[in-house]
């Protein structure tokens, strides 16, 4: 069977299970993205129980495998009365995993402005929840954005990970192909090239044009 | 089934899930052994004389690096038998992680090599030193306690990564405790003691890695905040 032949027949189904993983990268990341911003947050308080939390939050889920939360998400929640449909435990699991590094990023941005920024939000007297929304924040995006963009290149990456709770994705597609056709080399090999091509081609580049939006974005209000 | 945990079926389960862990530790190890070979090869590879080669290589290196590594799991362990290559499950889970991290921690050393200043290998031409003499007694010194964090991150980023390797049947921590809460319909201790126990080994991991960076960069006289 020519490849042509393979696309032909099972390309429409793997086209499916594309929608489905693209729809998990945007969930979570949008989840993921909240979260850390929260956590970063609460992470530079000075309230100790506040920090305390936030790095318990932090340690707990980047101590502990993807995997292995996702697992628990989705098997063991249930003894608890949360039953979680696939799609949703996936997307829950992957954006408070990917939350925790993010927030360690967000901390760092926030760390990373320049102390005569705060010292002029204290000069004029802004209230603390002033002086982050309208002085530190703004400055923070050309900071985070290149650790963040790498960050949502390994979530696009962990998405295949739903597959192992039946999520119906690109990867849970090839795998099933696989096990009716035995094709592994073409099925395995387009999910890669899939992959490649929404990392390479559509969400790199969206990452970089993000960059550039929020450095010039910054040139403007210097000026 | 009821939500509550039961100590004495933890207690009953805990020998086996130890058992693993051996399983687990030697997964991540060997696999980071080979990946720490692979990374060097990946990184001359792309500092090859020939221009043509070095596109290729970091081509190959974007690929893996920015695909699942489940994918490729499968991949490596499926599609040798259809060529007539018969790999174990241990043996494709060593390939694909070498491989993997491999891309990963080349590009830890390239960005230790980028840091090592300039002049250094201009003092070098200066003296006439052979390519091999330069990097042997000059760059990697230097560069290699730029490249510690980073390796070191990653070795904690494979260990978190071998419950994958359980999807083709290898046996390790998350595969016993997927076997042992298939047998006896119980999956909120075993999969909460992985948890468990991930942690008892990471945190500790993670913490020992900080301390090192910081080592490293007061002794190179970097010292931040």
């Amino acid at each position: 069977m020519s490849y042509f032949s393979f696309l032909a027949e099972h390309g429409f189904t793997l086209l499916l299970g594309t929608v489905t993983t693209v729809k998990v990268l945007i969930c979570a990341t949008i989840l993921y993205v909240i979260i850390s911003i929260i956590f970063g947050l609460m992470r530079v308080s000075n309230n100790s129980v506040i920090q305390g939390a936030a790095t318990i939050y932090i340690e707990f889920f980047r101590g502990t495998s993807l995997m292995v939360q996702l697992f628990w998400v989705y098997y063991v929640l249930p003894f608890f009365g949360m039953s979680l449909e696939a799609f949703t435990s996936g997307v829950v699991a992957i954006g408070m995993n990917f939350g925790a590094y993010g927030a360690e990023i967000v901390r760092g941005g926030i760390i990373a402005v320049p102390k005569g920024q705060w010292e002029g939000a204290y000069a004029l007297n802004f209230s603390p929840a002033k002086r982050m929304r309208r002085i530190i924040i703004p400055q923070i995006f050309p900071i985070i954005l290149p650790p963040a963009a790498n960050l949502t290149v390994e979530l696009l990456k962990a998405t295949a990970l739903v597959a192992l709770v039946t999520v119906v994705d690109l990867t849970f597609e090839a795998k099933q192909i696989n096990s009716i056709t035995w094709l592994s080399a073409q099925c395995f090999g387009t999910a890669l090239i899939i992959y490649y091509i929404i990392s390479r081609f559509f969400l790199v580049p969206f990452l970089r044009w993000l960059e550039v939006l929020a450095a010039r974005k910054l040139g403007k209000e210097k000026i | 089934m009821d939500a509550e945990w039961k100590w004495d079926f933890a207690y009953q389960i805990l020998p086996k899930m130890l058992w693993a862990t051996l399983n687990t530790i030697m997964a991540a190890g060997i696999g980071y052994a080979i990946a720490v070979v692979v990374g060097m090869l990946f990184l001359f590879g792309q500092r090859t004389p020939y221009k043509f080669v070095n596109i290729i290589v970091r081509e190959i290196v974007e690929f893996i690096r920015s695909t699942p590594l489940l994918i490729q799991l499968f991949f490596v362990y499926f599609v040798g038998p259809q060529f007539g290559i018969v790999l174990s499950a241990w043996m494709s889970a060593m390939i694909t992680i070498g491989l993997h991290f491999g891309t990963y921690l080349s590009e830890v050393y390239r960005g230790a090599l980028e840091g090592v200043p300039k002049s250094q290998w201009e003092a070098c031409r200066a003296l006439n030193f052979s390519t091999i003499y330069t990097y042997k007694r000059i760059i990697f010194p230097q560069a290699f306690p730029i490249a510690i964090p980073g390796m070191g991150n990653y070795l904690v980023g494979i260990f978190k990564d071998t419950p994958l390797l359980s999807t083709i049947g290898v046996a390790e921590l998350f595969h016993a405790a997927t076997a042992v809460g298939g047998y006896h319909y119980r999956y909120l201790e075993p999969y909460t003691m992985v948890g468990v126990i991930f942690l008892i080994l990471s945190i500790p991991a993670a913490m020992g890695i900080r301390k090192l960076e910081r080592t490293v960069n007061k002794a190179q006289g970097k010292v931040k905040n």
